[in-house]
């Protein structure tokens, strides 16, 4: 009974914590717009969904995130094993490296990747611009991490003896792949291709600026029907389909993961590395390096390279220049941003590790009813919501609720990392539920007949196991915490500002200076994202015990 | 199974701490108290709700804290439409005491709705103020103003030996086919206001047929400011591929280098004058205070501020401007202009309008 009020108490927390800063702002926000002059209608439903434009905005946004999660997924698998099952000098700062990507504010990603495919830039030849291919390769240059990371956090600590085994009987390497690996990782395949498919639903300001003002999205749609037009009926319609777009992505993703969880062999020591060997790692390297170089660095280069570019040639002003406030463009030197960002990414990674591993644990229980399981699985997909949920529907939404006493935090700093916190979650569940949900329930079984206490179960057990996925996900918390702006935006304080917003408020004004200081400050992002990252990944649990 | 009911109540109630200590930790500084509270410190807070190009010398905004003993808060949540639409939204509860960055093309909306208190400001002449008004019933003050305009990059024209354009008409010109972009209409600030002077140059619905010819002679749109600027103009850091910009007036005084003129001029024929005004919020919390920080704007010391901070031209026309303003920053002397009210009358049928009419 004390077992039952504890997990349900474990549950209640994280929902009481979504309820209050998610759910209840946009259903109040979505609300308004049925009851615009009091009585409930659907006539902005009728007029949204007559608007051929509207159809063509729902078309683009599936086509470009379908593509964008098909493109990641494919490779985004190589990649994890390449730089999770192998072991070659260097490795950490390729995974670093990765991630990086992650935590640049879209602005800068839209100038740079532009910058690269139009006419006058180094790819202009090729005539990219506004194509569906670049589009799509922004979204993987995003979301590459994202794949990279959940599908290895799973793979890393698969016991290879299955595959030996199969392959010691005669299994062709091919036939070991698809018949051991590849259903062995499924959930977590599962798990990061609807992460990805909802971060590249709601992609905002990358896809407009690469494909053109034709390629609108719902997010794009929303963006200008509520902050431009404040018009909450269209805006609630389009709301809705967004939900209907994520819901449904949410169910195929949890009947996936659902259909192909098991228990696996699990292993947390580094026995299932294995040394780099070109014969067995030839291929799948040289797609990753391909990806990693031509995809992720070449942007990034020009990144740098327009952080280095002064009036006089090539020098470091720009960076001398984060130490003041940028000849005035800037209300506090960037080193105080630095601050503020690191404050409230940490205040918010500590909240999404917190929250996230409790809804792990709860998720990862297997009820003995269906009802149970069902329970379980709704769980699951609402904390996934935030991110396919446009940022301007929960940031509009907050200013009608939390705004009487004692939640009156319109104008208190307590939002940002409580809004960050919200995207940092669903990461942080994403990478422990797969490690979790492939423990061998016997393994807790045995251990509680033995004698241990469910708590000492759940320490020796489940946390031994989580070990390395815990590493992972604080750095993915910590760095999607850093780089978050679009709900950030909505709360900034121009006196308090994090390292993203200003790099979008400087690459806003003309002049070199202030580019170059943005891009600069940009530069400086992806550095503490990486350093952090490479930091998470030394992160080493407690050795655990195998069978 | 065995249970231990204490080892899982003690983690819980841990996890639990945890999580309190994270909510309260985070903020670092304490949450603002609930906004209309009778309490008599609720005079002592300041709530400013601005847009997000807002900025003041530290110094500047640390002398108004100590002058005034006010505990200010600063909050920015977008750009002119999304405050403006903030507003409106919580005028049962209002967002703030004072709000700051209301431009002319949504100020018909604020004054509309209500959303904006009566205030006199003392720190303005009135000549500036007349030149400067949203309407006559004083609600709105003007703080400071800027004229958006196309820029050209002068370096390419002579490289190419051709004349700068200088007129709205000259650019549907088919000498100037394919060298102009401008940002769209319904995501970005400027690109509005781009929209609104060609209404006042055209009239409605004349402006229509004039966007038709633009398109046909290969305008190309922009995202926002930061995409044509500084990825496809030319005169830029960024050199894009198109000579013809929408920019501010200003723009060009922050392409010069080592004290050369600029590669860039703005035509001054084919601006909007763009106003940012203030207002003290009706229902706030806090109506003194609001009244102080529109008067403190106003001072010589945030007047003469604003230039360097905001890259606008301060309200109080006798201020002294940066040396380079004066060489580089000329104003228009015939802006195109467009009442505030009929601007929010028909703003947003003109953006559905022009994105059908350029977008499709």
């Amino acid at each position: 009974m004390t077992r039952r009020v504890g997990w349900t108490l474990a549950g209640a927390i994280p929902l009481a914590f979504l309820a209050v800063f998610f759910a209840w702002p946009v259903a109040t926000l979505v609300g308004r717009g049925f009851f615009p002059d009091g009585p409930f209608t659907l006539d902005g439903f009728a007029q949204v969904f007559s608007d051929a434009r509207t159809w063509r905005v729902i078309r683009t946004t599936l086509a470009q995130a379908a593509a964008g999660t098909v493109a990641a997924v494919l490779l985004g698998i190589p990649g994890a094993w390449v730089l999770y099952r192998t072991r070659f000098p260097g490795r950490w700062l390729v995974r670093a490296i990765v991630t990086v990507p992650f935590v640049l504010p879209s602005v800068v990603v839209g100038v740079a990747f532009k910058s690269l495919v139009i006419s006058t830039g180094p790819l202009g030849h090729l005539g990219l611009d506004r194509s569906f291919a670049i589009i799509v390769a922004s979204l993987v240059f995003f979301n590459y991490a994202v794949v990279v990371r959940t599908v290895g956090g799973l793979w890393a600590s698969l016991d290879p003896r299955v595959e030996q085994a199969a392959s010691v009987l005669g299994a062709s390497p091919g036939r070991v792949f698809w018949t051991i690996t590849i259903p062995a990782l499924a959930p977590a395949i599962a798990s990061a291709a609807a992460l990805v498919f909802l971060f590249c639903a709601s992609a905002y300001g990358v896809v407009m600026v690469l494909g053109g003002a034709s390629y609108g999205t719902i997010e794009t749609e929303i963006w200008f029907l509520t902050t431009q037009l404040l018009d909450l009926t269209g805006a609630a319609a389009l709301s809705i389909v967004q939900l209907v777009v994520v819901g449904a992505a949410l169910i195929v993703s949890s009947r996936l993961q659902a259909s192909q969880a098991r228990a696996q062999r699990l292993r947390t020591d580094e026995s299932v590395e294995s040394p780099w060997t070109a014969r067995r790692d030839l291929g799948p390297t040289i797609l990753t390096a391909t990806v990693v170089v031509g995809l992720l660095l070449f942007p990034i280069a020009t990144l740098v390279q327009r952080s280095l570019t002064t009036a006089s040639g090539l020098g470091l002003d720009h960076y001398a220049n984060l130490a003041s406030t940028g000849g005035g463009t800037l209300s506090v030197p960037v080193w105080e941003a630095v601050g503020n960002s690191l404050r409230t990414a940490s205040a918010a990674t500590v909240l999404a590790l917190v929250l996230g591993l409790l809804v792990s644990l709860v998720v990862s229980r297997s009820p003995r009813n269906e009802v149970g399981r069902r329970a379980l699985g709704l769980l699951d997909a609402a904390f996934m919501l935030p991110l396919g949920v446009s940022a301007v529907t929960v940031g509009f939404g907050f200013l009608i609720t939390l705004n009487r006493p004692p939640l009156d935090l319109r104008s208190s700093l307590v939002l940002v990392p409580i809004a960050q916190a919200l995207v940092a979650l669903p990461l942080v569940v994403r990478v422990l539920l797969p490690v979790l949900r492939a423990i061998d329930p016997r393994l807790r079984e045995a251990a509680a007949v033995l004698g241990a206490s469910p708590g000492k179960v759940l320490r020796d057990i489940d946390l031994a196991f989580l070990g390395r996925g815990l590493g992972l996900a604080t750095g993915f918390a910590f760095a999607t915490a850093l780089g978050e702006f679009g709900a950030t935006s909505f709360l900034a304080r121009p006196d308090q500002p994090t390292l993203p917003v200003v790099v979008f408020r400087l690459i806003g004004r003309p002049g070199l200076e202030n580019q170059g200081m943005g891009f600069a400050a940009a530069v400086l992002l992806a550095v503490g994202c990486a350093v952090v990252m490479g930091l998470a990944e030394r992160m080493r649990p407690q050795e655990a015990m195998t069978w | 199974m065995s249970t231990n009911p204490k080892g899982r109540r003690a983690a819980v109630a841990a996890l639990v701490t945890v999580t309190a200590l994270a909510l309260a930790s985070c903020g670092g500084t304490p949450a603002a108290s609930p906004s209309g509270a009778s309490t008599s410190s609720a005079s002592q807070k300041l709530t400013v709700v601005t847009h997000d190009s807002f900025n003041l010398s530290e110094e500047v905004l640390a002398k108004f804290k100590a002058d005034s003993g006010l505990d200010v808060t600063f909050v920015a949540p977008g750009d002119a439409g999304t405050v403006t639409n903030q507003l409106v939204l919580t005028k049962d509860s209002p967002l703030g005491d004072v709000v700051f960055g209301i431009d002319n093309t949504f100020a018909g909306r604020a004054l509309a709705e209500g959303v904006i208190a009566p205030y006199a400001a003392q720190g303005l002449p009135a000549a500036d103020a007349d030149a400067l008004k949203a309407d006559d019933s004083g609600r709105l003050v003007p703080i400071d103003f800027g004229d958006v305009c196309i820029n050209a990059d002068t370096a390419w024209f002579e490289a190419n030996g051709k004349a700068v354009p200088a007129t709205l008409d000259d650019l549907v010109k088919p000498e100037y086919a394919d060298l102009l972009v401008v940002p769209n209409a319904a995501s970005s600030s400027p690109g509005l206001s781009f929209l609104v002077a060609t209404v006042g140059a055209k009239g409605d619905p004349g402006w229509v047929d004039y966007w038709t010819q633009l398109k046909a002679n290969g305008v190309l749109v922009a995202k926002d400011w930061t995409e044509a600027y500084t990825v496809q103009f030319s005169g830029s850091s960024g050199k894009g591929p198109r000579p013809l910009v929408l920019s501010y007036s200003t723009s060009p005084a922050f392409e010069v280098v080592d004290g050369a003129a600029p590669p860039t001029a703005s035509l001054l024929q084919t601006c909007f004058r763009q106003v940012e005004y203030a207002g003290v919020i009706e229902g706030a919390a806090n109506p003194e205070g609001a009244q102080e920080f529109i008067e403190f704007l106003l001072s010589p010391e945030v007047q003469a501020d604003i230039p360097g901070q905001m890259y606008m031209y301060p309200a109080v026309t006798s201020t002294e401007l940066p040396a380079e303003w004066v060489q580089y920053a000329p104003l228009s002397d015939a802006p195109f202009t467009v009442p505030a009210t009929e601007i929010a009358e028909k703003r947003d049928g003109w953006i559905r309008t022009w994105t059908s009419t350029v977008v499709g």
